[in-house]
């Protein structure tokens, strides 16, 4: 049955859909809206009455303590969780809850994880040409061709992350702040409206750090940035507003200034970060 | 539309395939010349028995191919691609049973002998049509298809991978062993299909059809590598290194990945089917022995220890395994099973890119030493 | 095999005085209705008495005459040998059932010096006997010196019949029960006056309800409305029988009653018949259980595929066969030790296979699943080569043999009983490892993240190999458990393996709870669909159905849930 379905509705798939020409409709309001999600495991409430607003080409900071629920957030907005009640809205035309993985990121949501999750054993060229925003169904894809366009598309974000000298190495030698770049990089290629970024910086050197503070900051504007992050020093050099997560919902939300001076804020998060940092 | 022309054409610009194809057509043309041209008495004759175990090899080796693209790929252990073999060696069985026509021991003119033997009046309607050769290969490749197609459909969507994936694809060859078991299936219970004696009107026990059937299957090899080699150095074949290696980066780069799964899945049923048509002949029975759970399993035996993801690593693995067993089960029959299972051990413990990943690490020693690397096969 | 114990005149005396319920009734009135029965089982049998002034003469405990008895069994003719039971079933010698009974087990033969003797133990070249008429031991003979009292089929059943007729007036209850059993059907208008007195003076109620039945249904023979009511609610197949036969009748008010009978025991059938499915499914379902909470563990909770999981159930059995060889005549003790030995010796092999392969392929599942899909090929030619390639025999234990009728349609047998209940106490235990122990807690932490347990300083590789070794063990215990309901051969492992497999997917991977639902319930299910789709295609449906099941639920009845078993 479903096969038919999919075979039927096979042109109006959001397969081929060059953000440019994306159907997201911001006109009324924020581009990402969040209301009243809960998810819970086995009891466990990990997102609780969330509710959260990102506008159009905002850079927004998240953070929180362990197990406040970042990571879980991000697997709802872009379809690997479903939560147990709530909405989530994409513009306000798209709503997430009831799209997969697939069409979500053909959308222009794109992803990058906790953890950097390159393609190993692919280069880094093959990489980025994976990400790119193409016709992503079976035939066009086995039957895809290199051509000039593309190659320079993807010469010009190699630029951006400065690993042209490596394009056509595997991305298994890169070493961790290379990995972290080459997947901004692939979230670069698909042309999303809104970047969602998973600890950027974990196991960056201070260097690295800079460079992916400037490579974040010159993206917002055109595009809608999410940042989830532990390290405070790089939230302050990126920050314009900042949320604050905890046991799961929204515990303060300015900026910066604002919400480290806030005393609730200390008691749950920045105490406790003190404390580690002092041990 | 030349794009798609051309992407069949890609691995003829690799060196790769062009070696692998000229060794293949060397080692088929030396076999035939020494058939052929030899008398047979000279110590370099090779016989028709010969000629009919290398035609096996070659017809296991595409049936090893097509495990590998799934396997070395995909990401995706199946343990059962022993059924889309059998399927197809079925439907090819079929298609030979009816060729007998009423030259059977019981002498009817459409049954099969065995149906008659269970009294049965009539031909079952899934035995229709096997009596054209046009519809009985192209069941050979649609059958195992549509199986492949419906089961891969379902389990790919509910994201059924990794050993969940590996354990029920053993359960469908096993069920499926069990029902061909049955008489009452009407493909011959546990004796199978056997007795054939045409082939396209030549007589399949004479030596120049085994010859044909030889040639056949080294076509059959040749042209199912390039298939599988113009899909792993596509696009494609890199969305499904992507989804062996990270399955959910690649979703949320917006591929569906369980489509590409189940394409894959399907081309490499199809081979396996057309493999298991061109081996029913040259051995001359098709049984529920070949549903079997250890058929399916050392099928992947082969892929591993030639090593998996490089295709031609998968030819020479069924080549080396089956070789060592005619020599072993002719020699030391109670040896060959452990010889198999410590082949299992040693090469997953001690060897897991196999034959082809010693070949591969002593050339790329080399061409390191040369300090060059190669251009990639992306801007190709 | 044991025979039964073999009653001389002075035991049989000395067990008179055993049974109270016995004492009531006077050697006289038992000599009486002996005779009386045996004469009417003759009419039965419908054989002519040849000796029967010589038999009533015959004085108890007078050898002389008991000698003349056995003495005519020992002709050629089948027919003249017929007629000399009869007579021994007439002399009233108090020695008559043990002669009928050694006579029905090949037993009573005759020495080279011309005496009755009655072998003790026909195994090996010499046989112990004793003599059959002072019942003393008479040492061992060698089988050249005797000879064999022949007898054929139907002789056979006339020492049976004539046996159950003595064996009323047995002082043991057992023995009465089977000859009442043995009578239903049987009785005829000879034997139904004396069978009425016989049932007042019966101790024992089922003695009495079976000898009720058997003489109603020669009522109902005779047309009797009221005998109905003694057969109703039986389910024993020659009451139906008999019911049956009735509904032809003449009578039509009996027909009907008869009819009305029938219909009330069929529906009893009916639940008879629901229960004893219930019970092949739960013992299938508990063999199942047991084959697959092996894997349960290394899989659930480790993560690993051990295709040898099915090569350590055979190692199991095997340990049992070898047991039994290193016992003989003790297939009980052997089994017992069995179990701690199964378990041992499975438990070191999965050790082995985990420190020789498993640990080298940590983090590659498929890679492990090949591996040890080739140690399970050594172990099953080694099994070949080092034993045989035949299946072996183990002994089922006499405790464990037999069956316990819970009524006449439905019998539970022992075996399988006792390997239910054995599945369900190694599940409780696991459970108890799992929840109490400081293993238990090991291995769940180091199962939910191994970094973290290693850094809380936990031996996550001792908890690896503990873990491996419980989960081999218990393979081991469902061989032990195996080797009393199947075949132990070469093979046994490769039949469980997938089936076990599927039992652990189908209850969701790491709970034992599921794979215990799930296996029970997988045995239901097959023992309901085999009666009208036959054993291979009810095989079939259950491995489709867990097929499609899994697509739709692809984590199993019980999943876990959460971020680590997202990933």
């Amino acid at each position: 049955m479903s096969i038919l379905r999919s075979l039927a509705s096979r042109d109006r798939v959001f397969d081929f859909l060059v953000p440019a020409e994306s159907p997201v409709d911001v006109r009324h309001g924020p581009i990402l809206y969040l209301e009243d999600v809960t998810v819970s495991f086995d009891g466990f409430k990990a997102i609780n009455d969330l509710n959260l607003t990102i506008d159009d080409g905002e850079l927004r900071c998240i953070i929180g303590p362990n197990g406040a629920g970042k990571t879980t957030m991000m697997d709802i907005i872009t379809g690997k969780t479903r939560p147990d009640s709530g909405q989530v809205w994409f513009g306000s035309r798209h709503d997430l809850l009831s799209m997969n993985e697939p069409d979500i990121a053909s959308l222009g949501i794109g992803r990058k994880f906790q953890k950097p999750t390159v393609f190993e054993v692919l280069t880094v060229f093959e990489n980025l040409e994976l990400a790119m925003a193409a016709d992503k169904r079976i035939l066009p894809t086995l039957t895809a061709r290199m051509n000039g366009e593309i190659r320079d598309h993807i010469d010009e974000v190699l630029e951006i992350i400065g690993l042209k000298a490596l394009h056509a190495r595997p991305a298994g030698i890169l070493s961790h702040g290379q990995k972290q770049w080459l997947e901004i990089g692939m979230l670069l290629m698909q042309r999303p409206r809104l970047l969602l970024v998973d600890e950027p910086v974990a196991g960056m050197t201070e260097q690295e750090m800079e460079r992916t503070a400037e490579l974040l900051t010159g993206l917002a504007g055109k595009q809608s940035v999410v940042v989830v992050e532990h390290d405070m020093g790089f939230v302050r050099s990126i920050a314009r507003k900042v949320t604050v997560l905890h046991q799961g919902s929204v515990l303060a939300e300015g900026s910066m200034d604002q919400v480290s001076s806030d005393p609730r804020v200390i008691e749950v998060y920045l105490g406790a970060e003190v404390e580690e940092e002092t041990l | 539309m030349d794009s798609s022309r051309l992407w069949l054409l890609r691995p003829f610009g690799e060196r790769s395939t062009l070696i692998f194809l000229g060794v293949l057509l060397a080692a088929v043309t030396l076999v035939t010349l020494l058939h052929v041209a030899l008398p047979p008495g000279h110590p370099l004759y090779v016989n028709a028995y010969t000629v009919n175990l290398f035609g096996k090899y070659l017809s296991y080796a595409l049936l090893a191919v097509a495990v590998d693209l799934v396997w070395g790929y995909l990401g995706i252990l199946s343990l059962g691609h022993g059924a889309f073999f059998a399927l197809g060696g079925y439907a090819m069985g079929m298609y030979l049973m009816r060729q007998i026509g009423d030259r059977g021991v019981y002498g009817h003119p459409v049954l099969p002998d065995f149906m008659v033997f269970l009294n049965w009046d009539s031909l079952p309607w899934y035995w229709l049509g096997f009596d054209m050769a046009w519809f009985a290969f192209l069941m050979v490749m649609l059958v195992p298809g549509a199986l492949a197609l419906v089961f891969g459909f379902l389990a790919f969507r509910s994201r059924v991978t990794g050993v969940y994936l590996s354990i029920i694809t053993q359960a469908l060859t096993f069920a499926l062993m069990l029902a061909f078991f049955r008489n009452e299936m009407g493909f011959g219970g546990s004796d199978g299909l056997t007795d054939f004696r045409e082939l396209l009107g030549f007589n399949l026990r004479s030596s120049e059809t085994r010859l044909g059937l030889f040639l056949a299957s080294g076509v059959a090899l040749a042209l199912g590598y390039v298939l599988c080699r113009a899909i792993v150095t596509s696009k494609l074949g890199r969305v499904c290194v992507a989804t062996r290696d990270a399955e959910a980066r690649t979703r949320f780069l917006g591929y569906r990945v369980e489509r590409f799964q189940l394409f894959v899945f399907v081309v490499s049923a199809m081979l396996a089917g057309l493999a298991g048509a061109l081996y029913v002949p040259q051995v001359g029975i098709i049984n529920p022995s070949e549903f079997s759970p250890l058929f399916s399993i050392e099928i992947v035996l082969w892929v591993a220890l030639g090593g998996r993801a490089t295709l031609y690593g998968a030819v020479i693995g069924a080549i080396l395994v089956n070789y060592a067993k005619t020599v072993f089960t002719g020699a030391m029959p109670d040896a060959w099973l452990f010889a198999l299972g410590g082949l299992f051990v040693l090469v997953t413990v001690f060897l897991p890119k196999g034959v082809a990943g010693l070949l591969a690490l002593r050339l790329r020693r080399r061409r390191d030493a040369d300090g060059s690397f190669s251009g990639k096969e992306a801007s190709a | 095999m044991r025979y039964p114990p073999m009653l001389g005149p002075a035991t049989a005396g000395a067990r008179a005085g055993t049974d109270a319920a016995e004492d009531e009734r006077t050697s006289q009135s038992r000599g009486s209705w002996l005779l009386a029965l045996a004469l009417s089982l003759v009419l039965v049998l419908g054989l002519s008495i040849t000796t029967p002034a010589a038999a009533q003469e015959a004085a108890p405990n007078d050898d002389v005459a008991a000698m003349t008895l056995l003495e005519a069994l020992d002709v050629d003719s089948f027919p003249a040998k017929g007629d000399a039971i009869d007579a021994i079933v007439h002399s009233d010698d108090p020695r008559a059932r043990d002669w009928l009974q050694a006579l029905l087990d090949g037993r009573l033969q005759r020495a080279g010096d011309g005496r009755f003797v009655v072998v003790l133990d026909n195994t090996g070249r010499d046989w112990p006997v004793q003599d059959a008429l002072s019942g003393e031991p008479l040492g061992q003979m060698s089988r050249r010196e005797l000879d064999r009292i022949g007898i054929n089929n139907a002789l056979r059943n006339q020492l049976r019949s004539a046996i159950a007729v003595v064996d009323l007036y047995a002082a043991d209850v057992g023995l009465r029960r089977a000859s009442a059993e043995r009578l239903l059907g049987e009785v005829d208008g000879d034997l139904a006056g004396p069978l009425a007195e016989v049932i007042e003076e019966e101790p024992d109620a089922r003695v009495r309800g079976r000898l009720v039945q058997a003489l109603a249904i020669y009522r109902l023979e005779q047309g009797e409305l009221e005998a109905i009511d003694d057969l109703q609610g039986s389910l024993h197949s020659r009451v139906r029988v008999a019911l049956n036969r009735a509904t032809n009748g003449d009578d039509p008010i009996v027909a009907d009653a008869a009819r009305e009978a029938l219909n009330g025991i069929e529906q009893m059938l009916k639940v008879n018949r629901a229960a004893e499915t219930l019970y092949f499914g739960l013992s299938l379902g508990s063999v199942l259980v047991l084959a697959a909470i092996g894997l349960a563990i290394t899989f659930g909770v480790m993560g690993v595929i051990n295709m040898a999981h099915g090569e350590l159930i055979m190692l199991g059995a095997y340990t049992t066969w070898a047991m039994q060889q290193l016992l003989p005549g003790q297939p009980g003790l052997a089994l017992i030790l069995a179990i701690p030995a199964g378990f041992m010796v499975a438990a070191l092999a999965g050790i082995a296979i985990e420190r020789g392969v498993i640990q080298f392929l940590k983090g590659r599942p498929l890679e492990t699943l090949l591996a040890t899909f080739g140690i399970s090929l050594i172990l099953q030619q080694l099994v070949r080569t080092g034993i045989s390639p035949l299946n072996r025999t183990v002994i089922t234990p006499e405790w464990m043999s037999g069956s316990i009728a819970v009524n006449d349609a439905l019998s539970l047998t022992l075996n399988r009983m006792y390997v239910l209940g054995f599945a369900l106490v190694v599940f409780a235990a696991l459970m108890l490892i799992m929840r109490r122990t400081r293993l238990g807690l090991e291995v769940r932490a180091v199962t939910q993240n191994r970094a973290m347990a290693r850094s809380m300083g936990i031996r996550a590789t001792r908890v690896d190999i503990l873990t491996f070794a419980l989960g081999s063990g218990v393979a081991g215990l469902a061989g032990v458990a195996l080797s009393q309901l199947t075949n132990v051969g070469p093979n046994l492992g490769q039949n469980y393996i997938i089936d076990s497999f599927m039992v652990v997917v189908f209850g969701g991977v790491g709970n034992l709870w599921g794979t215990l639902v799930a296996g029970l319930s997988l045995g239901v299910i097959n023992q309901v669909l085999e009666p009208w789709a036959g054993a291979v295609m009810a095989k079939i449906i259950v491995l489709v159905f867990i097929i499609l099941f899994i697509q739709k639920r692809p984590r199993g009845l019980f999943p876990q849930k959460g971020r680590a078993a997202e990933g």
